[in-house]
């Protein structure tokens, strides 16, 4: 009964959807607001029938209701609760349950917040947002439908994937998908602004709290996935230009862009048609993102759904929303008026600087991860293109983005002083020098690049320090009048300064953990130790563990420092008899924002047992910087001004009508 | 308080058989990358073979290097690029020996070749054309800028007007 339930919720929300797709635009156009404000009431619907939908089928795992298939595939009785639920979203069915979840959420929050929208713009954004919503539906009732049963329910399930029972990503697919459909409302009021021909400040003003929520939530979902690769896969790696991993990048690259032309839109009323056609890009990547991983045409490491036969529809539904909207933007895109003017040197131009690279960049990596697929489909040659091509192309592009990254907030609107802007970066300058000096003594000359880039990181947190200096008159004002001016500094510009930190940290983590981390990889009998970078593992034995729904084999090493101990570390193998497979859960202890990693491999009858040993200094401040990043993006999104939304013209009209209450 | 079921004598062995059993049912999925037993006892050659392996694709696996990959024709091929290293293979000999073998899939940065000059020029092409029409467009917005910005001769003869004191 449960999961018919959750079946014909979602038929009903199809059929919402239907109507919201086009009752709001034929009251647009005949200026009907009773079938414009239909639009509100079908969004909010809608959500309420997918959360049911959703909810059923949580209801299903929850219970274990093998009699459905797709409970039966991927869950087991024995499984912890957290992984009943996430198994929820642990497949390809569940995971689109939960993108039109979210997506009728976010359509609610329009239809709901949005009062101050004018109202054709609500109505088209709502009606587009329904188109996708439809044929998202269409796809779940027509060919992954969650809810099917089986004749004969048997005993027991088949197990969730034992790689995706971990914490990190029960909660890793809700995080990127909340970032790959925030972007869709920017999409949305991308394609309600072409159909209207008109487009302005208030605009950019309404998508840019949505990019900046979408884009905080891809930044921890991307670092997630990269913390749950470094910790699961076992050789310590976090980030392995995957193309599963790259569908998730591409849009968070074009994302970034968005949000930095949304700035110029806001604030200068330029680069309207950019920023238009970077919303379409943006969120066109996060459907090839999301189809990608879930189409199975990319089957790769860590890619767990894998149908072709479902691909016909997902080109359907790429070709008509992509190709429809490039379409669309071609067409209407020259009719919508170009705003202020501004010099090459000016915060505008160092924007579209910033946009020309991270474009680039997204294109590196697009092109990267689909050429050898279209070249095989095209001449039937085979080539691989993996992490050494991506280092060397998009590298580049990164640090030189990075280089100029610190003056573009020290730059002025519309005509920048170049030069000056240089001296005030000074500091900053001789910091990422001194930097590299430190850098390059202590290292000896081992590499030229990592010291290069120690600086290019230290320069870039400097630089965004200095603007927060100068506002606030750190060093040269009273702690008092410090404060105050803190407190005053719009929070955008905050955001911007921590995000830019934290970029930077996330840099110097990268070039810590790949160019100063040691390794062995040895053989250890119990009692034995070995030693790395002046720590001493010392391997106690091996035990057996079992666990709700495996087995597990577990070493046990004490860890010292100069004789001390300074932890004990507990590296495991789970053997899931349900799937027959095995992972690998490394054990990890961190030192400061370094951490040490040992992985277990083959175990002989004698006791012995092959160990990876990682020593990886500065690791954690990769994550960190994401972290850093997106708490940047959360004071962005506090700002006063953004959400106030669109200034009202309401008060003029107001103050005219008390000054005239003669009339 | 007899129990032989479960006598303190076994218990080590019927241990050993579960850790036995463990390591068969573990082995084809869980076994590291680079086995201890291949590590060569030059760590320079260790090195140079270590970053090899980096640059090779795992032919089985999907977008694993040889480095990374726990497949058994992963393992064979460290072993071979060790072996062509310790007989005095070169770096690019050994790349050169693969690619004759097993085709350019093998290497995970694919050779600028006439099939793949898209794959290498399309970032610099878009980046270059990028930079030259935002010179194209800031060169045009100067001279309507100037254009707009310049006086007319009616607004010069204004402006004196307007600046000469006393009139």
């Amino acid at each position: 009964m449960i999961p018919e339930l959750g079946h014909y919720a979602l038929v009903l929300a199809l059929a919402l959807g239907l109507i919201q797709s086009i009752v709001p635009i034929v009251g647009a156009a005949t200026r009907d607001a009773g079938l414009m404000r239909l639009a509100s009431s079908t969004a909010v619907m809608q959500f309420l029938f997918v959360a049911l939908s959703f909810a059923a089928l949580t209801v299903c795992y929850v219970t274990s209701d093998f009699s459905v298939l797709n409970v039966f595939e991927n869950s087991h009785s024995m499984m912890p609760l957290i992984y009943k639920m996430s198994s929820v979203w642990g497949n390809h069915e569940g995971s689109m349950l939960l993108w039109v979840l979210i997506l009728a959420l976010f359509g609610a929050l329009v239809a709901l917040f949005g009062a101050n929208l004018p109202a054709t713009l609500k109505a088209h954004v709502l009606a587009v947002q329904s188109w996708i919503a439809c044929a998202f539906y269409l796809f779940i009732l027509l060919t992954s439908n969650p809810f099917a049963r089986q004749a004969q329910a048997p005993f027991e399930g088949r197990d969730l994937n034992p790689i995706l029972q971990d914490p990190g990503l029960a909660i890793h697919p809700p995080l990127l998908y909340i970032g790959y459909v925030g972007f869709s409302i920017a999409f949305s009021f991308a394609i309600a602004a072409l159909l209207e021909g008109r487009i302005d400040a208030a605009w950019a003003r309404w998508v840019r709290p949505w990019t900046l929520m979408a884009w905080m939530f891809l930044t921890l979902g991307i670092a997630m996935g990269s913390y749950w690769a470094y910790y699961t896969l076992g050789w310590g790696g976090f980030w392995f230009w995957d193309p599963v991993e790259n569908a998730s990048f591409m849009p968070w690259l074009t994302g970034t862009a968005l949000l930095h032309s949304a700035v110029v839109m806001e604030k200068r009323n330029s680069l309207k048609i950019w920023t238009i056609l970077l919303a379409i890009l943006t969120f066109s990547l996060s459907l090839i993102g999301t189809f990608l991983v879930r189409s199975g045409v990319l089957t790769s490491v860590h890619s767990f759904a894998s149908d072709p036969t479902r691909g016909v529809f997902i080109l359907i539904i790429l070709v008509l929303f992509i190709g429809g909207s490039l379409a669309l933007f071609a067409w209407r895109g020259p009719m919508l008026k170009q705003g202020g003017l501004f010099a090459p040197i000016s915060r505008e131009g160092a924007l579209v600087f910033n946009n020309l690279f991270l474009t680039t960049a997204c294109l590196t990596v697009f092109v990267g991860t689909l050429y050898p697929l279209a070249l095989e489909g095209l001449t039937g040659a085979k080539i691989s293109v993996g992490a050494p091509f991506f280092n060397m192309t998009f590298g580049p592009l990164f640090v030189a983005l990075m280089c100029v990254m610190p003056f573009g907030p020290l730059l002025a609107w519309k005509r920048g002083d170049l030069y000056g802007v240089a001296q005030r970066l000074m500091a900053a300058f001789g910091i990422g020098l001194v930097a590299i000096a430190a850098t390059f003594a202590i290292e000896g000359g081992q590499s030229v690049l990592a010291p290069f880039g120690v600086g290019v990181a230290f320069f870039v947190m400097a630089g965004a320090l200095v603007d927060l200096v100068e506002r606030t008159a750190l060093f040269r004002a009273p702690l008092a009048t410090v404060r105050t001016r803190a407190i005053g500094l719009p929070r955008s510009v905050w955001g911007t300064a921590v995000a830019h930190f934290g970029i930077a940290v996330t840099l110097l983590g990268i070039i810590g953990a790949a160019t100063w981390g040691t390794e062995r990889i040895l053989t250890l009998k119990p009692t034995q130790t070995v030693t790395l970078s002046g720590y001493e593992f010392t391997f106690d034995g091996l035990t057996q563990q079992a666990g709700p729904n495996y087995q597990a084999q577990v070493g046990k090493f004490t860890v010292r420092r100069g004789g001390a101990v300074i932890g004990v570390m507990e590296p495991s193998k789970r053997a899931f008899a349900a799937r027959s497979m095995t992972t690998n859960e490394a054990a990890l202890l961190t030192r400061g924002s370094g951490q040490l990693y040992l992985s277990l491999g083959d175990s002989e009858p004698s006791g012995a047992i092959a160990i990876r040993l990682y020593y990886k200094p500065l690791v954690m401040l990769i994550w960190l910087g994401a972290v850093i990043m997106m708490l940047g993006g959360g004071l962005s999104l506090s700002d006063r001004r953004l959400r106030v939304g669109a200034p009202k013209p309401a008060t003029k009209s107001a103050a005219k009508t008390t000054l005239q209450p003669a009339e | 308080m007899n129990r032989p079921m479960n006598p303190p004598i076994n218990r080590p062995m019927r241990r050993l058989a579960i850790v036995a059993l463990l390591a068969a049912l573990l082995s084809p999925s869980a076994a590291l990358a680079v086995q201890p037993d291949e590590i060569l006892k030059d760590p320079a050659l260790e090195t140079r073979a270590r970053n090899l392996s980096q640059e090779l694709r795992c032919m089985v696996c999907q977008n694993q290097s040889i480095d990374d990959s726990e497949a058994s024709l992963a393992r064979d091929l460290r072993l071979l690029v060790r072996e062509r290293l310790t007989q005095g293979d070169s770096d690019s000999e050994v790349l050169k020996f693969l690619v004759d073998r097993y085709g350019a899939f093998v290497l995970l940065k694919p050779p600028l070749e006439l099939n793949t000059l898209l794959l290498w020029s399309v970032a610099p092409v878009v980046l270059l054309c990028g930079i030259g029409a935002l010179v194209v467009m800031a060169r045009r917005r100067k001279t309507v800028s100037v254009a707009e910005a310049a006086l007319s001769g009616d607004e010069q003869r204004r402006l004196a007007g307007m600046t000469k004191p006393g009139e």
